[in-house]
């Protein structure tokens, strides 16, 4: 076979940030799928469209997904690349790894695959990129013996993913690695096996700076926060100042609710912290002067995802705070998720999010069947219109109420 | 061939306590403060007085095998073995020894891996899959960003940004990855409605799935054909037809492309997270190197880099500046594409008289 030019991709091997045209050039010296993937994608570059059709239905034995079927249109022509399926492998939390787990992965793709990968795919997994249909079980197999696991995909929980948390950031809230291992465990079935109207996302981060983007696109988003005061040492407050700090331009201008002031002759700050919102701003500024507080749990919000169909949903407060008790399992988290799936899985449309679900049925409903309590700290603001349901719950209470003052009145007079 | 052996289901990841290097096990939970030591460089201290040191490398997602066992290899050289990824494909370097970091960082950027994307730096591009593994891509992804990034690699070398910038792709509106909150993003973009395949949306195709796949209502049965129709003036082609259905094809070379939206950010501090708002409504693609892309890019960067404090993010500026202002300074013209006529569309109407001329001359 003579060597086929590739004169648009060559452009990309240029410049100095680190090129995907040079990683499949390695990959193809001793796997010839990627010879021909580079030559396939050329031609896309020439002709400024895809190659690639749909996925069709490929798996392994006893999983629904974590496998994508991924087929070429052009297969007489491009014979090695007519099946290129995506594996999905369940990151370790935290995507930390040791050289043992990553050798330990390579050889199981260098022995069942193109050798490309995706480390790591937004939802988490790293992501195997390209083997024929005849290989996935024994990949899968493979892969099994050297302690990984498949990912979701499909109507499934997706793969959750969490930040790096009390590993490597002293902003953690709360044991976020612990918690995505612990989740991604106890619902197996669920991230294997779809059975759901959709998929379904969680992310964890440890504090508000949401460092896995969970608001916005996880249908559960997990945010460390705390209750009590935010922990500052005034003496390093006043080296941050010494060493050239402008502290009110820089901290206080920026602090959302002004809650935050400066004594210049002690050089010391004042938090009131009742009318924090634990933003995280003047900690990322002084993070040697000022620490989270003590009372720490998470705030979850659910609905996030992205555009389609109905529009970008930003993940909203379903319950300001979660305690996240690693000692009994994470029961509370587990109960109220589950309530939240069955709600889904009763009354969602095929392809809807919850967060769609909730846009149609109203947060009324969902809050009902979730034993929510409603709180201001659900909304920006209470409503603008003046619509709204009433139940007979809604008059039976009243009429209880009205009855038990009655009750009251009458015994006042008896005495 | 049947093969008698099938895997034990249901393991779950490995542990992750078993990837962490020694110092973050003695120090788990009880970390006190980090600082940069220089751009790609961070160290954090613990309560007991450890340090660790993370060494941070841009990568372009996609990776060799024979890269990813480099990697390990340098893990082992300078950090016991440990390493991990970011959520935006950067490979971090975890080592207590801090006389080890400026070795490290010389071999890495010798073989040319990119040590930098700390604090306020750009951060690695997010992207997805593209023309190399994708279907309903309506622009590559690796190469769009592999471009973006050679122009911008000095602002993910440094960090003097005025805040960290964000910039995000996804090649069709699936917008795999969420790019939809980031401060710059670049989406593919369709142009014309999908082709009606109707042989094949009658043989391959759930009818009823169809119709409720269409954000806007522009699908309708069409039972003669046992298809579907669509309503030329109702579809904004997002293609979500055509990832429940193959018959309807909407892909156009010439005519798909890539719109940019500005200004979103997802984490909660100071004004919280918002959404990315369309700016440049259509670049044509351009491979290989999309250079309309590129310099569209690079003069977002630059008015903001100009004009921005220190301290605020791409939203919190044009925020503070007003969106007409935006449009003024980054010389854009602002089109009837940019008033929004989707669902949500009212709430981003003016309704109040305070705003900025921005047409004297």
């Amino acid at each position: 076979m003579t060597e086929k030019k590739r004169p648009l991709l060559d452009e990309l091997k240029k410049g100095k940030w680190p090129s995907f045209v040079t990683e499949m050039e390695k990959s193809a010296a001793t796997k010839p799928a990627v010879n021909t993937l580079l030559n396939l994608v050329e031609r896309s570059f020439e002709e400024k469209r895809v190659h690639w059709k749909h996925g069709g239905i490929v798996g392994v034995r006893g999983y629904g997904g974590g496998v994508i079927g991924r087929y070429c249109d052009l297969p007489e022509e491009y014979p090695e690349v007519a099946e290129f399926h995506t594996i999905r492998v369940n990151q370790p939390s935290g995507w930390f790894y040791d050289s043992k787990a990553i050798r330990s992965l390579c050889d199981v793709w260098e022995k069942h695959g193109s050798g490309l990968t995706n480390m790591h795919g937004a939802t988490g997994d790293a992501i195997l990129l390209g083997t024929t249909t005849p290989h996935l079980q024994d990949c899968f197999n493979d892969l099994s013996d050297a302690g990984f696991d498949l990912g979701g995909s499909g109507s499934n929980l997706r793969t959750p993913s969490a930040c790096c948390g009390p590993a490597r950031c002293e902003y953690a809230c709360f044991d976020t690695l612990d918690l995505c291992h612990h989740v991604t465990n106890k619902y197996q079935n669920e991230l294997h096996r779809p059975m759901w109207p959709y998929k379904f996302k969680i992310k964890i981060s440890g504090c508000p700076n949401d460092c896995t983007s969970s608001i916005a696109r996880a249908d559960l988003s997990i945010i460390g926060t705390w209750r009590d005061r935010i922990r500052v040492n005034q003496k390093a407050v006043a080296e941050y100042v010494d060493g050239g700090l402008p502290i009110k331009s820089a901290v206080l201008d920026y602090c959302p609710t002004k809650c935050i002031s400066f004594d210049k002759e002690k050089k010391e700050i004042n938090i009131d912290n009742e009318n924090c919102t634990r933003c995280m701003h003047c900690i990322s500024v002084m993070p040697k002067a000022l620490r989270v507080g003590k009372e720490k749990g998470a705030t979850l919000l659910l609905g996030g995802k992205a555009t389609i169909v109905q529009s970008a949903f930003l993940g909203w407060v379903i319950k300001p705070f979660i305690k996240l008790d690693k000692e009994d399992g994470y029961q509370e988290l587990h109960d109220l998720l589950e309530k939240i799936w069955e709600w889904w899985d009763e009354n969602a449309k095929v392809r809807e999010r919850i967060g769609e679900l909730i846009y149609r049925k109203g947060m009324g409903e969902f809050l009902k069947a979730t034993d929510l309590e409603p709180v201001p700290q659900m909304v920006h603001h209470p409503r603008a219109n003046p619509y709204f349901f009433w139940y007979p719950e809604d008059f039976a209470a009243e009429k209880e109420a009205k009855e038990a003052k009655k009750e009251v009145a009458g015994s006042e007079v008896s005495e | 061939m049947a093969n008698p052996y099938y895997a034990k289901t249901d393991i779950g990841p490995p542990n992750f306590w078993n990837m962490l290097p020694q110092v973050i096990k003695d120090n788990y939970g009880n970390w006190l403060y980090h600082e940069k030591v220089k751009p790609g460089v961070l160290k954090h201290v613990g309560e007991t007085g450890d340090e660790l040191y993370t060494v941070r490398v841009g990568s372009p997602r996609l990776l060799s095998i024979e890269t990813l066992r480099w990697f390990a290899d340098i893990a082992d050289k300078y950090c016991d073995g440990h390493l991990r990824f970011t959520s935006r494909h950067n490979v971090e370097f975890l080592l207590a020894d801090g006389t080890k970091v400026d070795a490290l960082v010389d071999e890495l950027e010798a073989a040319g891996w990119p040590v930098g994307g700390t604090g306020r730096s750009l951060k690695n591009l997010i992207h997805t899959q593209g023309w190399i593994h994708c279907h309903s891509a309506a622009t590559d992804a690796s190469g769009t960003v592999k471009a973006v990034m050679d122009d911008l690699y000095d602002y993910f070398k440094k960090d003097d940004l005025p805040a960290k910038l964000k910039i995000s792709m996804a090649c069709c509106l699936n917008m795999c990855g969420a790019v939809h909150c980031s401060d710059i993003a670049f989406v593919g973009v369709h142009r014309k409605i999908p082709k009606v395949d109707d042989y094949g949306v009658a043989n391959g195709c759930e009818i009823p799935n169809v119709v409720a796949s269409c954000p806007t209502g522009a699908i309708r049965p069409n039972p003669k054909a046992k298809s579907v129709t669509i309503n030329e003036e109702k579809c904004m082609y997002c293609g979500n037809c055509y990832s429940v259905c193959p018959s309807l094809s909407i892909m156009d070379p010439e005519n798909d492309g890539i719109a940019i939206f500005v200004g979103g950010k997802v984490s909660n501090t100071r004004k919280g997270p918002e959404f990315s708002k369309l700016v440049i409504p259509f670049i044509p693609n351009e491979p290989p190197r999309w250079d309309s892309l590129v310099v569209a890019i690079r003069n977002l960067v630059e008015i903001w880099v100009k004009n921005a404090k220190q301290g605020e993010r791409y939203g919190e500026w044009i925020e503070r500046i007003g969106w007409e202002k935006f449009f003024e300074v980054a010389n854009l013209p602002f089109t009837d594409k940019h008033i929004d006529d989707f669902t949500f569309s009212v709430p981003t109407f003016r309704s109040t008289t305070q705003f900025k001329f921005t047409d004297k001359k």
